[in-house]
């Protein structure tokens, strides 16, 4: 109805608005791609490329969960939290090898999942407040089993973190098959669409029969995973296992790769390329402001600033 | 004795949405003192003008005369300051802080130190209620109140800030018969200290009992003015409703074709004794297969609970619902829809449609799982049921791949239709499925309910549109107050007996015998 | 349409007649679940008490018992301006780095005069809060995801100043500055005093002024709030830089207890100063809470962590596991308790 009543000028600039929601994040990376090119010396070596991408990947993965989470309408602040959580486990049970630590990993972090799920979707939680009381005792846990860094020596974890396939590093790899994976879900399952319509309009979900109590907690169980996987990764990629530090203010990392890559917090709509993006685009700005001598602080402001203006032009979307 | 004084004067008050004139040269007039009843059905353009004098929104044309000044009020707040307050059916107060502090917020006495004076507070609060006849701790939160004390407070708030007008927005839907008592008391007070009060009520018995002047709108026109106690109750219902009495009904005006195809098979639904604390005292309705069962009923006469609690989308504290013979778990919409039982909601916007889904995404979204394969979805399935109900309903979107939020109201509705005929129903529940929509997409909307009763499906027709409702159905279950006060069958579903059903004057035989108690 | 419990009748005197059986029942399960939601915490803070002193000769004596309210005093100033903020509804993430900035400042200031150290960090801070208060209120941006970029942006700023955390600026022996942070009076420490001083007069400005009660009027129902006049957008500005400048503050005195500015503090004291805050019984989802709740709910959490240092063979990350699980607890039972009220 409000459509009629807008101007000419005013949908131009919603259409740029809409466009720059769109595709705003792509055309960030360009830019920054091409300024490197032209300002950073050796930025167009594969080596360059290869460790960006190694760092950058379990950003990746943490918010492809994240993404998911999202658009339920919901946060989860827990992911750094289990990913340390993910460290300690990994470090104590990988004297049984490095599959039955995997397992056991695994299960840490289902039950994670499940403990945030279960207060969002059967308790009613809000999922902030549900997934803070993970986010303060989840760090705790993963530093009473492991109290400090422990140098971990494993064959098969050390070639997890640095192996490669035909030059790609395995971290690389993963990451993106997990991407693909996850968008493959949202576009192409039952599950995903039912999460994105679960996002949109809970009430209309509920009476369309959907089984909404059911979709919340794998979200959140899918979360908790696959923070997980990235807490193992970087672990690998370390070859040690660090729960003091480890993820730490990742949620902030993993929300600020959904939000920038154009997925709105209000739910209902899930942009998985976006979402990488987004990652890319916070590593390749923190990259150049490092190449470039600034100093980190410069980084943390600029992250801060990109996060604030990508919620603020986020905000008149969703709302029709 | 001096007549009383004018306290507002509404002359030609309009108010256009786009595509719809919400008002129309609209006048309203009242005196200090006055209780006004303002009635009309759904869309009649009661919350227009409600929101106009409270400065939600401002009038496209006409003036609004309040204490011999014109004025124009910005927000709420400043008609509020102003004095015309309103009490919501959703009380609009605080619920976690005391009555006192409620009572208090922005003119809260203080001590000479500049701090709230709790003990003053709490006395005066007391003081001030027990005028009104209520006895509550003010120090308690006030949620721990029931609803009826609740909206007390917020009422006495009103008056208490000078308001010279009070508005009533449904004020007793949710209280108990001894809570009204008690509210009435009140607005006889409160016209006795000269304030005049509007009062929106669908209930007639309560009208009756504390109303002075009756405005009548319907389709955003005052189509009455004048004393209520020279309208009789079926009047009334028949202007509200826009029907002359004994008018010869006007066949073929909607799309219905009336002949009906009710089988003397057992029903394929049956429910019985729903009840829903404040809203639904044990209704019953039955619909068999091929036939479509008409609810009647004034706006908050229970029907839209009637059709949420058969669907399982509203929990009730007794009653069961039998779907083809097999008794439903309560409470649950997907066993609801598992045994066939499909809700068009009335609420289209919310509670039906998912908008920023394709029209594609919304058809298939209930019937998913069944068009899977280990959670895969089979696109080549979905496609084909899409198109087969873009064609079948004839949905006009520029794609499948549309937003359902960018369609107009009629496709919209069809979409949620296709949604649920995608899942083969046993039993369609349409809550006011033509509400809001344009003609043409009404017409097919009322032949597509015609050709499925055809098919057997049993239907349940929720319609503000009398002759919707009458054209429609084969049989007609009357609501009122939550109960079913009569049922219209064969020669007797006429507008005329209808609405003499709903106005109390003339019961019909099979149901509810207690409802010839009243009037 | 909500479904409310109606059971208190109108104009019945509160159950003292036939039809007050069922609301006297509900209103005493309603007085117990107020008390245990604002007492609750001060209980179980007593026996921890109690169990700690008959169980450790060390942790009643006057040293453990004055260390222990001087380490509680920074993170209770935290604990105050967070709970404004949970009031309302909303929720502080940058305090912990507003409280590292805040010490840094101070360290930094403690050159240029003692004036400049004090209202150096309390004057940025409280800008960072105003900054975090106009996008809440105003822009209507979430509010953890605005303070989360706070919480980015300050430490960021702490690091630029202290040239990347290299830099630790120290307070000079017997400026007023440290004499405020590490002289004592009356046998406790300068912080707790002040400390005690704010938190009677956060109580008065909560409770007795038309300030606090706008707060929990937003907290409560802000569209109602707004109709009834209180002044919603203000308000939230309030309590953000109200609780910026208390972060500030809290930082500022620890590093006057410090005798410098520690760059690497406050990491995690957002989510003490939240689980302190609802711990204390203030309602996650804001309306409800209480300032003397907030204290008794750090004193708990300092003392628990004080157990767990006296038990010497536990890591002292127990104490994070342990608030993690009473702020789950303390939230699911909120929840319950809240809906069982409405639904009764």
């Amino acid at each position: 109805m409000a459509e009629a009543a807008l101007k000419t000028v005013p949908l131009d600039r919603a259409r740029a608005l809409q466009w720059l929601q769109r595709y705003g994040v792509y055309a960030g990376v360009a830019l920054l791609l091409v300024v490197n090119i032209v300002i950073t010396p050796h930025f167009l070596s594969a080596e360059n490329f290869r460790t960006q991408a190694v760092q950058v990947a379990p950003v990746i993965i943490v918010a492809l969960g994240m993404a998911l989470v999202i658009g339920t309408e919901g946060v989860d602040l827990s992911v750094g939290a289990v990913m340390a959580l993910a460290a300690s486990v990994t470090a104590l049970y990988l004297g049984y090898g490095l599959v039955p630590a995997l397992l056991v990993v695994a299960l840490f972090a289902a039950g994670a999942g499940l403990a945030n799920g279960a207060l969002v979707a059967l308790v009613g939680v809000q999922p902030i407040v549900a997934t803070l009381a993970l986010m303060v005792g989840g760090r705790g846990l993963a530093l009473v089993l492991l109290p400090q860094l422990k140098d971990l020596r494993n064959p098969q974890l050390a070639s997890l973190g640095s192996g490669d396939v035909l030059g790609i590093p395995y971290l690389i790899l993963i990451a993106a098959v997990l991407a693909l994976l996850v968008a493959f879900t949202v576009r192409r399952t039952t599950f995903g669409r039912q999460l994105l319509a679960i996002g949109d309009s809970r009430p209309a979900a509920q009476l369309a029969g959907l089984p909404v109590r059911r979709v919340l907690i794998v979200v959140y169980v899918v979360s908790a995973l696959l923070a997980a996987v990235a807490g193992v990764l970087a672990t690998a990629r370390l070859q040690a296992s660090d729960p003091t530090s480890l993820g730490n203010l990742m949620e902030l990392s993993a929300i600020t790769a959904v939000v920038v890559g154009g997925t709105p917090l209000t739910g209902g709509r899930v942009n998985i390329a976006g979402t990488v993006a987004g990652a890319v685009l916070i590593q390749l700005l923190t990259a150049t402001l490092i190449k470039h001598d600034l100093p980190p602080s410069w980084t943390q402001i600029a992250q801060a600033v990109v996060i604030v203006a990508a919620v603020y032009a986020a905000r008149g979307r969703g709302k029709r | 004795m001096a007549p009383p004084a004018e306290v507002l004067a509404v002359r030609g008050l309009s108010k256009t949405f786009p595509g719809v004139r919400a008002l129309d040269d609209v006048d309203l007039t009242l005196h200090a003192g006055e209780v006004h009843a303002l009635i009309g059905e759904n869309g009649a353009g009661k919350s227009t003008l409600i929101k106009l004098l409270t400065g939600v929104y401002r009038p496209d044309a006409g003036d609004i005369v309040f204490q011999g000044r014109p004025v124009s009020f910005a927000t709420p707040l400043e008609a509020q300051k102003a004095g015309i307050s309103t009490i919501y059916q959703e009380v609009n107060l605080i619920p976690l802080l005391s009555v006192a502090r409620n009572l208090f917020l922005g003119r809260e006495p203080r001590n000479r130190f500049g701090l709230l004076d709790f003990a003053r507070m709490h006395r005066e609060a007391e003081e001030t209620l027990r005028g009104y006849g209520v006895r509550v701790d003010v120090r308690r939160p006030l949620r721990s109140l029931g609803v009826g004390a609740q909206q007390m407070v917020a009422l006495v708030r009103a008056v208490a800030s000078e308001a010279r007008i009070v508005i009533m927005d449904e004020p007793t839907s949710s209280l108990e018969p001894r809570e009204v008592e008690t509210l009435f008391s009140v607005i006889r007070r409160l016209r006795d200290e000269g304030i005049a009060v509007v009062y929106v009520s669908h209930r007639l018995d309560e009208l009756y009992a504390v109303c002075d002047t009756v405005t009548v709108l319907r389709d955003g026109r005052r189509v009455h003015h004048g004393k209520l106690a020279d309208l009789d109750r079926l009047s009334l219902v028949s202007t509200m409703l826009g029907r002359e009495l004994g008018e010869v009904r006007s066949e073929g005006l909607t799309k219905f074709t009336g002949e009906h195809h009710a089988t003397d098979t057992r029903p394929v639904l049956e429910a019985t004794d729903l009840t829903v604390p404040h809203q639904l005292h044990g209704v019953s309705v039955s619909i068999r297969p091929g036939e479509v069962v008409g609810l009647g009923g004034l706006l908050g006469s229970g029907r839209t609970e009637t059709a949420k609690a058969i669907s399982g989308a509203l929990p009730t504290s007794s009653g069961r619902v039998v779907v083809a013979g097999v008794p439903l778990r309560g409470g649950s919409t997907p066993a609801a829809i598992r045994a066939g039982v499909s809700l068009l909601p009335e609420d289209r916007k919310s509670e039906g449609i998912v908008p920023g889904l394709s029209v594609r995404e919304n058809i298939s979204l209930a019937v998913l799982p069944r068009l899977s394969r280990f959670g895969l979805v089979s696109e080549a399935r979905v496609d084909s049921i899409v198109n087969t109900f873009i064609e079948r309903l004839r949905i006009k979107a520029s794609s499948p791949q549309q937003k359902v939020g960018e369609l107009s109201g009629g496709n919209q509705q069809k979409v949620l239709l296709a949604r649920w005929l995608a899942m083969n129903p046993k039993v369609l529940l349409l809550d006011e499925p033509t509400r809001g929509i344009d003609v043409g997409a009404k017409a097919e909307v009322q032949k597509l309910v015609d050709e499925l009763a055809a098919d057997g499906l049993g239907v349940l027709l929720i319609s503000s549109d009398l002759e919707e409702l009458i054209e429609g159905s084969d049989r007609v279950v009357v609501l009122k107050d939550g109960a079913v006060v009569g049922e219209l069958t064969g020669d007797e579903v006429t507008e005329d007996k209808l609405m003499r059903t709903i106005a109390g004057e003339a019961p019909a035989r099979d149901a509810g015998g207690e409802a010839a108690t009243d009037g | 349409m909500t479904v409310t419990k109606t059971q208190a009748p109108v104009s019945v005197d509160e159950g003292k007649r036939a039809a007050g059986a069922e609301p006297v029942g509900s209103a005493r399960s309603e007085r117990l679940s107020a008390l245990v939601q604002q007492h609750g915490a001060l209980a179980v803070l007593v026996i921890v008490s109690l169990v700690a002193t008959f169980s450790f000769d060390s942790f009643a004596t006057g040293d453990n018992v004055s260390n222990m309210a001087t380490s509680s005093a920074f993170l209770a100033i935290v604990a105050l301006g967070m709970t404004f903020v949970i009031i309302t509804g909303g929720i502080d993430l940058s305090v912990g780095s507003l409280f590292a900035l805040g010490g840094v400042l101070a360290a930094w200031g403690s050159r240029h005069g003692t004036l400049v150290a004090l209202l150096l960090p309390l004057v940025v801070c409280g800008a960072v809060g105003v900054v975090n208060g106009l996008l809440v209120a105003r822009s209507r941006l979430a509010p953890f995801i605005v303070t989360l970029a706070a919480m980015l942006g300050a430490r960021g700023l702490m690091l630029a100043i202290t040239d990347e955390g290299a830099n630790t600026y120290l307070i000079g022996k017997g400026s007023f500055l440290a004499e405020l942070g590490q002289g004592t009076t009356l046998g406790l420490g300068n912080p707790v005093w002040i400390m005690l001083a704010l938190f009677v007069a956060g109580a008065v400005v909560l409770r007795r002024t038309r300030f606090g009660q706008h707060v929990y009027a937003v907290g409560g129902n802000e569209d109602a709030a707004a109709l009834m006049g209180a002044p919603v957008a203000r308000t939230k500005i309030l309590v953000y830089t109200l609780s910026g400048v208390l972060a500030g503050l809290a930082g500022a005195l620890n590093a006057a207890w410090l005798a410098s500015g520690v760059t690497i503090l406050g990491n995690g004291m957002e989510l003490e100063a939240i689980s302190a805050v609802v711990i204390g019984g203030t309602l996650l989802t804001g309306g409800l809470g209480y300032v003397s709740g907030s204290l008794v709910g750090v004193l708990l959490l300092k003392v628990i962590q004080n157990v767990i240092n006296q038990i010497g063979s536990l890591d002292s990350s127990y104490q994070q596991v342990v608030s993690g699980a009473f702020l789950a607890v303390v939230v699911v039972a909120q929840t319950w308790l809240g809906r069982r009220r409405q639904l009764m």
